[in-house]
């Protein structure tokens, strides 16, 4: 089992009375509300956190991409990237990722990409999520008709772009260029293990088998709502002929530890309260913009919404009640597994075994949770719950997609700084 | 699962189809007399609605469906404004309507426009509130950031709009639906982000006599582009104003936009 540790890297002092006054968390919030001194502050405290994370044994770390996010501050995944690359050692680097159709031309991924790889000495998980409709559509202007193909091709060009060896030229519907040679190259080869971030639908699942890449479901809302994901994910699998592999699959899950539940339930509150209160603070009006979502994946949901309503016999059929944001009902939801040490492990090792997931991504700052807290939250994870959960699967099955990073003897040591 | 039914008094238009780039295109047609092409706005035609009628009892009014918009599929396959162009030019001539007048309402207006404007032959234009240019300083709204399961504010009068999407005891659910996100998907993948397809390069070469109207309550495009249009289009212009109509004019206001627009397009001159 790997145990990765994810940053969303939210920004921790929205106001109080944020989702009252402010209408979305995303696209249009208000740019006042972020003030830089205190981003100087925020983003060098994550840093310090995921450094920290490597150091006491996580897997790997991770970072992600967001635009024009008030719970999301890496507009450039990267950027963190490479900072960690020096200032950590032996943990993997999960770039979660970059959103292949914003980077222009997406040449500039695999580049990126490459150059991670060798700083790092071969330790850079490659993530490609589509990205939102928030990211892609309206702070980035991509035309939703033609996101996914744009995304497609992108990869395509990604791809290749690490692993042939001669100058080529790429003609493709929305890229074309003459003389495509990166330089640098990654370190692993044929190229980094390549994780796909997505949501639910079996066009994802079918281009993971075939690609072999890793299927990622983060969810913000737990194992419990996972479940049905997953459970598809598997049957389709089954489908194609795929072994049931755990280390095909990521899961997202937050985690709160403490001494005991009370005091879980005590220590983790306000940031669980703030992540689902404020972070998702989110408008309907961008959650779906005409052609986001492919013509077969909305006729199964549409087709899906139908028959249930007609099993209810009700107009609301097919809308559960929406996401809480009290505590009480963010853990019986399971959105946040909280408990001591043992409740914990006992909780995730289920997780892992009824989803089926070898590659546990856990969010173990959440919200305005500050560093302290983060820190008490990360160490007794490590301390009392990864041991516990660590062996799980490693017997049964390989874990093809972990990075191969250089040996010991051919990693370099950045210089130590002096303050 | 398109409703061709007529409003009182005709009979149900004709239906065949024409094929643009591989894909079907319905073509819904009434009337007898000199033919005239109507091209439709945002949302399409689910259903035959009343201002075809009115325009109906003087015309041969030949409603071509364009790629994505209900009855015609292959918008997937146009990725920008010269494509559409090139399918809309493609789709008059396989109707017949080279040398016919023609009346485009939103969208449609936009590329009954952009046809005037690359080589087609049109005799004389009606533009009922096109998309296709973009001013910083009085922008359009966007008619695509909503939350889902809402009514876009295309109309002054909701119930007109209602009356055009609602969907008909005959039809399939799931299919009706799945039209009406199509006709969404495919306006926003000519129209994205801005609703600008450069238009403003070439209203130049409309040389045709051209009548612009919109709408006194367009919630979506500014009244004021009308001058805009008024401006740059090379031929002759006459622009009016539909009191209390919004954005899809025709459908607010069915009598007014057919009276106004065939007596345009029958003045002498």
């Amino acid at each position: 089992m790997k145990l990765l540790w994810f940053h969303l890297m939210p920004y921790t002092e929205l106001p109080d009375d944020f989702a009252e006054r402010h209408e979305s968390v995303w696209v249009d919030i208000d740019s006042r509300l972020f003030d830089p001194a205190r981003g100087h502050r925020m983003y060098n405290e994550f840093l310090d956190e995921l450094e920290h994370a490597a150091e006491v044994g996580f897997d790997a770390i991770c970072v992600n991409e967001h635009h024009s996010n008030g719970y999301g501050l890496m507009p450039s995944p990267n950027l963190m990237a490479a900072s960690l690359a020096r200032r950590t050692h032996d943990a993997a680097l999960c770039v979660m990722g970059n959103s292949l159709a914003l980077y222009n031309p997406p040449t500039r991924v695999a580049e990126e990409m490459a150059m991670l790889d060798c700083m790092s000495g071969g330790r850079l998980i490659a993530g490609f999520p589509v990205g939102t409709p928030m990211d892609t559509c309206f702070a980035y202007g991509m035309n939703p008709s033609q996101l996914r193909a744009r995304y497609y091709e992108a990869h395509d060009l990604v791809m290749r772009a690490w692993q042939e060896p001669d100058v080529f030229t790429f003609h493709g519907r929305f890229n074309q260029l003459r003389y495509v040679n990166i330089w640098p190259r990654p370190v692993q080869q044929p190229h980094p293990p390549v994780w796909i971030p997505g949501g639910g639908s079996v066009e994802t699942w079918k281009w993971c088998a075939e690609r072999d890449y890793v299927y990622s479901y983060l969810s913000y809302f737990g194992y419990k709502l996972g479940e049905a994901t997953m459970r598809g994910f598997w049957q389709e699998m089954d489908a194609l002929g795929k072994d049931r592999n755990p280390f095909r699959a990521g899961f997202l899950q937050f985690v709160g530890v403490a001494e005991s539940r009370d005091e879980a339930m005590d220590l983790y509150r306000e940031p669980a309260e703030y992540f689902y209160g404020r972070c998702l603070h989110l408008s309907p009006k961008w959650v779906g913009p005409p052609g986001y979502v492919t013509e077969a994946t909305l006729r199964a949901r549409v087709e899906s919404q139908v028959a249930q309503a007609a099993q209810r016999g009700s107009a609301q059929a097919g809308m559960r009640s929406g996401p809480s944001d009290q505590m009480k009902e963010i853990v019986d939801r399971g959105y946040v597994i909280v408990g001591s040490p043992d409740e914990v492990a006992e909780q995730l090792r289920a997780v892992a075994v009824n989803l089926n997931v070898g590659h546990l991504m856990l969010l173990l700052q959440f919200g305005n949770m500050g560093a302290d807290l983060t820190r008490h939250n990360t160490d007794l994870f490590a301390r009392k719950v990864m041991p516990q959960l660590r062996d799980l699967f490693e017997d049964e099955w390989e874990d093809r997609w972990w990075p191969r990073p250089l040996g010991a003897a051919d990693r370099a040591t950045p210089r130590a700084v002096s303050s | 699962m398109s409703e061709a039914s007529s409003g009182q008094g005709g009979s149900a238009p004709r239906e065949y189809a024409v094929s643009v780039n591989g894909h079907d295109c319905r073509v819904w047609e009434a009337g007898d007399g000199e033919p005239l092409g109507y091209l439709a706005g945002l949302c399409g035609l689910p259903r035959w609605t009343p201002v075809l009628d009115r325009l109906a009892e003087r015309r041969r009014v030949v409603v071509p469906s364009l790629p994505g918009f209900p009855g015609a599929t292959g918008h997937d396959r146009l990725d920008d404004p010269l494509d559409w162009i090139t399918a809309t030019l493609d789709l008059l001539d396989g109707v017949g309507l080279a040398g016919a007048d023609l009346v485009g309402v939103s969208v449609g207006a936009t590329l009954a426009a952009e046809a005037a404007a690359m080589g087609g032959d049109v005799r004389r234009l009606v533009l009922c509130a096109p998309f296709g240019l973009f001013d910083a300083g009085e922008p359009p709204a966007d008619p695509f950031a909503r939350r889902p399961g809402s009514r876009p504010a295309l109309c002054a009068d909701p119930e007109r709009l209602e009356a055009l999407l609602a969907r008909p005891e005959s039809a399939d659910e799931v299919e009706w639906q799945i039209q009406t996100a199509r006709a969404e998907e495919a306006a926003a993948r000519l129209l994205w982000p801005l609703g600008d397809t450069r238009l403003a390069r070439r209203l130049h070469r409309v040389r045709c006599p051209t009548l612009v109207l919109w709408g006194g309550a367009d919630a979506i495009l500014p009244a004021s582009y009308a001058k805009r249009f008024a401006d740059a289009i090379a031929g002759p212009v006459e622009v009016e104003s539909v009191e209390g109509a919004g954005h899809l004019v025709d459908l607010d206001a069915p009598g007014a936009v057919a009276e106004r627009a065939l007596r345009f397009l029958e003045a002498a001159g």
